[in-house]
C-alpha cells in the first residue's frame, strides 16, 4: 500500500499558505456541535486544546498526571528555536528549514520542516503575549543564544527552564478555556484504547487512576499528544510516567508506527551510579559552549582514575585526549548530539572511560573558569552546576563533571500526513508522539518548537478540514463499538492483574532496557539486533507467565499502571529492533556499524533508504508489515554530513 | 557495599480518602548513599511487591525537580531537611546509618489524601483556572519585540514564574495558606506589561477561589518561603495584598469572566 502524505503542490515556500486556503472551514455556528478529544497536556496537547476551544469546539482533554501542568515538556531546559533573525546574523526561515533537514540527516519531509520553520516566528509572539518570561537584554529586547551546533543565534530561552515556562504559558491558555467551560479537563485519567467506527476514530477508553473506573468518551476526532517512548530503554531522561501506551494501543487499532528505531541519545547526562537508578538527568548541552570534553589518553590512566588512585586534576595536559576537538577541529565540542554521544561511548568501549563504572568522560570547566572567572561561569551555568552537585556530591567548580550519553528523545512515532492525521481517519498525532519533523536526528531546541507549532498553528487549520468533511452529526455514544472496546480493555487489565509470578514489573522493564541499550542503542549490528529480537520475544513470554502484580482494579494501583505500560514497551521494543534491522544504513541517531565512512561517521544509503518506514500491526506475535513513504527532496541536495 | 545504610521508616499508610490512616514501620536495608530518596522508596516497594504486599503509594514523575509531582513530609519538613530542593532531588547521603525517618503526606484540609502519601492538589488548578492567565487567543499576537520589557522586570517575573505548584508552601504553613503559590502567579503576570489589563480582576478572582478551596490565611511566619524548593520570596505575598486591597478599594468593578462567549 502506498502512503499518501498529502503534501500540497507548488513551491516549497508557498505550500502551507496555499494549503491553508484550500482547507475547508467549519461554520462558526457549527463549531460548538463538534467534540474533540485530546490526550496529553504537554506543549502540543495543551496548546491544541486551548486553540481549538478558542475557535469554538468542545474539547475534552486528558492527562495521567494529577495536573496538566506536570506533563514532561516541563523538563526541557535549553530553549526554543525561531527564525526571527533578531540578531541580524543571517538567519531566515529557509536557513532554519535547511539546518533541520540536514541535522535530521535527510530523513524528514521537506514540506513539514519548512512549515515548522515558517510558523516558528509566530510561536514566540504568542508566548510573549501570554506572559512567558523569556530572557531579555538590558534594552528590553528578547535575548538569543546559539544552541546545539547552530551557526546562528536563534534560540529563545528562559534561564535553564524554557520548557517549564512555555508549558505554563500553554497551561494558562488551557485554564482560561476550562474556566469558560469550553474544555473539560480529566486529570489522573489514562487512555487505554481508541474506539473506531467504520474505520474512523470516534472515541477512547480510559481508566480513572483514582477509582479504577473504565470509561468511554466519544468525539468527532481523537488527537494524541502523548509524548515520546524513550522509556523503552528503562533509563532515560524522560519522566517515570512517560509511556508509549496511548500511541501503541492506537497502533494496534490500525495507525502505522513510523521510524521507531530513530532515537536520540543525548551526550551530556549525569552517569549511572548503580542498579537502583530510576532515571537519568540531563544537563543542558549549552554546557558544551564552554566546557571541554576529554578522556585520558591511555587505559592505564583511566584505570587509576576509576579506582580513585588519582584525581582528574592530576592527569597531565599531555595525557588528556580532547577527542572532540581533535577529531572535529571546526565544530569541536559543539558537534551534533549523535556525534558527541557516539564518541563518548567509543572512549568507554576502549577502556578510557572515567568514574567508578568507567562509563563516563569528563566535561571540564577549568579553562573556562580561568578565562572568564568563576563568577561568570556561575552566572551562566550556576543552576546546572548546583544540580550536578546535588546528584553527585562532586563540586564541578573544583573538578571536571563526569558525563555520559542517555536516551533523551524519540524521533519516530505515529505516522502522520501533512495534516498531522494518522492513516486512521479522525485520529491525529502531534508533538513527540508523531514522527514528522526531525528525521533521524533532532536538533537542540527544536522539540519545543515542534510541539507548539503542531498545537497552536497547524492542527487548528487541518482538523477543521476533516470535521467539515464528516459533518456535525453527533457521534452515537451507544454504538456497540464503545462497549466492545471497553470490555476488551477490562479483559486485558484483568489478565494483567491475574499475574502472580515472582518477578516484578520493574524488573522486566529494567531487563528490557538492558537489551535495548546494548543492542539497539548507540551502535547497532545485524548480529546484535537479531539476538535482541529473540531475547525480547522470550522476555514477553516470560512477562505474561511470571510477572507479579499486587492490588486490584478498583483502587489507586501504580503497579497496574506500570504493568500496562511495560507490556506495551516490550512490544514496541521488538518493533524498534525490526525497524533497525530493516534499515541497513546509518543515519542520524541510527548507527549501523556495518555502514560507516572511513572516518567512522554515519554513512547513509540514499538509493535504497530515503524513505519513511511505516509499520502496520498485523496481530499478536505476527511480524508487522512495512509500508514505505518515499522521501522526495526537491530543494536540498543530499550530502554526507561532516563536522570536521 | 561499604557505606550503605540500614534505616527504619515510619510511613503513613491510608487506603483511600475515606479510610483512617496509620503509621507503619518498615526496614530499608543496604541503602546506597547515592540513591535519591524516591529510589530508596522504590527499593522498599520492590521488596513489598515480592512479598505480595501492597507497595507504598507516592506521587512522582520527572525526578529532576521541575514537574512538582513529588511531595512528602520528611522528618517534619516538606521535601525533607535540605533547602531549595524537591524530594526527588534529595539523596540518601543526607541521612546516616541507623536513622529513623518519618514520612507523611502533605497535611492540609484542602489537599485530601488520595492514598498513602499521595494527595489531591486539584485546588491549585482551580485557582489558576479562576484567573491565572492573560486573555489572548492564539494568532494575531504582535511581534514579540514590539513591547520592550526591562531586563530587571523580566527577571523578577521569571523568579515568580519558577513556582512548580508542588504545595510545599501549604504543607509548611501552620494555617495551610496557599498565599505564596497564588501570589507567585499574580506577581509574574502583574509585573509584565501584557498582564496589566486584567491585573485587578485577576487578583480578585484568584483570591476568591483560594478562599473557596479552604486554604488558610497568611500570618507572616515565613515558613512557606523557607521550605519552597524554588525559593519563591515572601515579597510576592506583599505584592498580591497590595493589588488586592487596591482592587477592593477602587476597582471592584474589574470583574474576571475570562472574556469569552
Amino acid at each position: 500500500m502506498g502512503l499518501d502524505a498529502k503534501i500540497p503542490q507548488g513551491p516549497l515556500a508557498e505550500k502551507w499558505s496555499k494549503h491553508k486556503f484550500n482547507l475547508k472551514l467549519v461554520n462558526p455556528a457549527n463549531k460548538r456541535k463538534y467534540d474533540v478529544i485530546i490526550v496529553g497536556t504537554g506543549l502540543a496537547g495543551a496548546s491544541a486544546a486551548a486553540s481549538l476551544a478558542e475557535l469554538g469546539y468542545n474539547v475534552k482533554a486528558f492527562c495521567f498526571q494529577d495536573s496538566p501542568r506536570r506533563a514532561h515538556s516541563i523538563a526541557a531546559q535549553g530553549g526554543i528555536n525561531a527564525a526571527k533573525n533578531y540578531q541580524n546574523d543571517g538567519d531566515s526561515v529557509y536557513r532554519l528549514f535547511y539546518d533541520t533537514i540536514k541535522g535530521g540527516d535527510y530523513r524528514a519531509r521537506e514540506s513539514n520542516v519548512h512549515r515548522l520553520a515558517e510558523v516558528s516566528v509566530n510561536i514566540i509572539d504568542q508566548c510573549v503575549a501570554q506572559g512567558v518570561p523569556f530572557a531579555r537584554e538590558y534594552g528590553g529586547l528578547l535575548d538569543n543564544r546559539s544552541f546545539g551546533g547552530s551557526q546562528v543565534s536563534r534560540t529563545f530561552y528562559a534561564r535553564g527552564q524554557t520548557g517549564q515556562q512555555l508549558l505554563l504559558g500553554a497551561y494558562s491558555a488551557l485554564n482560561r478555556q476550562i474556566n469558560l467551560g469550553k474544555v473539560k479537563m480529566y486529570t489522573r485519567t489514562e487512555m487505554l484504547d481508541v474506539v473506531t467506527i467504520d474505520g474512523h476514530a470516534k472515541g477512547i477508553v480510559t481508566r480513572n487512576l483514582i477509582t479504577g473506573a473504565i470509561e468511554t468518551h466519544a468525539g468527532h476526532a481523537v488527537l494524541l499528544a502523548t509524548g515520546g517512548y524513550g522509556n523503552v530503554f528503562y533509563l532515560s531522561t524522560n519522566a517515570i510516567g512517560s509511556n508509549v501506551t496511548a500511541a501503541w494501543r492506537a497502533h494496534k487499532r490500525g495507525a502505522f508506527f513510523a521510524n521507531p528505531c530513530y532515537t536520540q541519545i543525548h551526550p551530556t547526562c549525569i552517569p549511572v551510579t548503580g542498579d537502583h537508578q530510576s532515571k537519568l538527568t540531563l544537563m543542558s548541552e549549552s554546557l558544551r559552549n564552554d566546557g571541554r570534553v576529554w578522556a585520558p589518553k591511555t587505559v592505564e590512566i583511566a584505570k587509576q582514575l576509576q579506582t580513585k588512585q588519582i584525581t582528574a586534576a592530576q592527569v597531565k595536559e599531555e595525557d588528556r585526549d580532547y577527542f572532540l576537538e581533535r577529531k572535529y577541529p571546526s565544530f569541536g565540542n559543539l558537534v551534533p548530539r549523535d556525534v558527541a554521544s557516539r564518541n563518548a561511548k567509543e572512549m568507554s568501549d576502549e577502556g578510557r572511560g572515567v568514574g567508578t563504572t568507567g562509563l563516563a568522560v569528563y566535561l571540564d570547566f577549568a579553562e573556562a573558569i580561568q578565562r572568564m572567572g568563576e563568577d561568570t561561569v556561575r552566572a551562566k551555568y550556576g543552576n546546572l552546576f548546583d544540580m550536578y552537585y546535588q546528584i553527585t556530591d562532586e563540586n564541578p567548580y573544583k573538578q571536571p563533571m563526569r558525563i555520559y550519553p542517555a536516551v533523551h528523545y524519540t524521533m519516530g512515532g505515529l505516522w502522520v500526513d501533512y495534516n498531522l492525521s494518522t492513516n486512521v481517519p479522525g485520529l491525529y498525532a502531534m508533538g513527540e508522539c508523531n514522527f514528522s519533523d526531525h528525521g533521524a536526528n533532532r536538533l537542540g531546541a527544536s522539540a519545543l518548537m515542534q510541539g507548539l507549532s503542531d498545537g497552536y498553528f497547524v492542527i487548528p487549520y487541518t482538523l477543521g478540514d476533516y470535521l467539515a468533511t464528516i459533518g456535525p452529526k453527533p457521534v452515537d455514544k451507544n454504538h456497540p463499538a464503545f462497549e466492545k472496546t471497553k470490555q476488551e480493555v477490562i479483559a486485558y487489565n484483568n489478565k494483567l492483574l491475574s499475574l502472580k509470578g515472582n518477578k516484578t514489573v520493574v524488573e522486566y522493564h529494567r531487563e528490557l532496557g538492558h537489551i535495548m541499550w546494548e543492542y539497539c542503542g548507540m551502535a547497532r549490528t545485524e548480529e546484535g539486533l537479531t539476538k535482541a529480537k529473540a531475547m525480547i520475544k522470550e522476555l514477553k513470554a516470560d512477562f505474561w507467565k511470571n510477572a507479579i502484580l499486587t492490588g486490584g482494579n478498583d483502587e489507586v494501583n501504580a503497579a497496574l499502571e506500570r504493568a500496562g505500560r511495560v507490556a506495551d514497551f516490550i512490544e514496541l521494543g521488538e518493533l524498534m529492533v525490526t525497524d533497525a534491522l530493516n534499515r541497513r544504513e546509518s543515519c542520524g541517531g541510527h548507527f549501523r556499524l556495518e555502514s560507516q565512512t572511513e572516518e567512522g561517521e554515519a554513512l547513509r544509503n540514499d538509493e535504497e533508504y530515503a524513505y519513511v518506514a511505516a509499520w502496520e500491526f498485523k496481530g499478536e506475535n505476527v511480524e508487522e508489515e512495512l509500508h514505505k513513504e518515499e522521501l522526495v527532496f526537491e530543494n536540498v541536495k543530499l550530502t554526507q554530513r561532516s563536522y570536521k | 557495599m561499604s557505606g550503605n545504610m540500614n534505616l527504619t521508616l515510619k510511613v503513613w499508610r491510608q487506603k483511600d480518602a475515606q479510610a483512617a490512616g496509620k503509621f507503619v514501620t518498615y526496614k530499608a536495608d543496604s541503602i546506597s548513599p547515592d540513591m535519591s530518596f524516591l529510589e530508596m522508596l522504590d527499593v522498599v516497594n520492590e521488596s513489598l511487591t515480592k512479598k505480595n504486599e501492597e507497595p507504598i503509594y507516592f506521587d512522582h514523575d520527572c525526578r529532576e525537580g521541575i514537574c512538582g509531582s513529588c511531595s512528602l513530609y520528611i522528618n517534619g519538613h516538606p521535601h525533607g531537611p535540605k533547602q531549595a530542593i524537591t524530594t526527588c532531588q534529595l539523596h540518601m547521603r543526607t541521612f546516616h546509618n541507623g536513622q529513623t525517618i518519618t514520612i507523611e503526606p502533605w497535611r492540609s484540609a484542602a489537599f485530601p489524601v488520595i492514598k498513602d502519601l499521595g494527595t489531591d492538589r486539584s485546588a491549585f488548578d482551580r485557582i489558576q483556572q479562576a484567573g491565572g492567565f492573560i486573555s489572548v487567543n492564539t494568532g494575531g499576537a504582535q511581534d514579540a519585540n514590539a513591547t520592550l520589557i526591562p531586563k530587571v522586570v523580566a527577571d523578577e517575573a521569571f523568579n515568580s514564574a519558577t513556582c512548580i505548584g508542588c504545595g510545599a508552601c501549604v504543607a509548611a504553613c501552620k494555617n495551610a495558606s496557599a498565599m505564596l503559590f497564588v501570589s507567585a502567579k499574580i506577581t509574574q503576570l502583574g509585573l509584565l506589561p501584557q498582564g496589566q489589563p486584567e491585573r485587578y480582576s485577576r487578583v480578585q478572582a484568584m483570591v476568591a477561589q483560594m478562599d473557596e478551596e479552604g486554604f488558610g490565611n497568611c500570618t507572616n511566619t515565613g515558613a512557606c518561603e523557607a521550605e519552597c524548593p524554588k525559593e519563591i520570596k515572601l515579597t510576592n505575598i506583599a505584592r498580591m495584598n497590595n493589588d488586592y486591597f487596591s482592587a477592593k478599594l477602587f476597582r471592584e468593578n474589574h470583574v474576571h469572566d475570562g472574556g469569552g462567549e
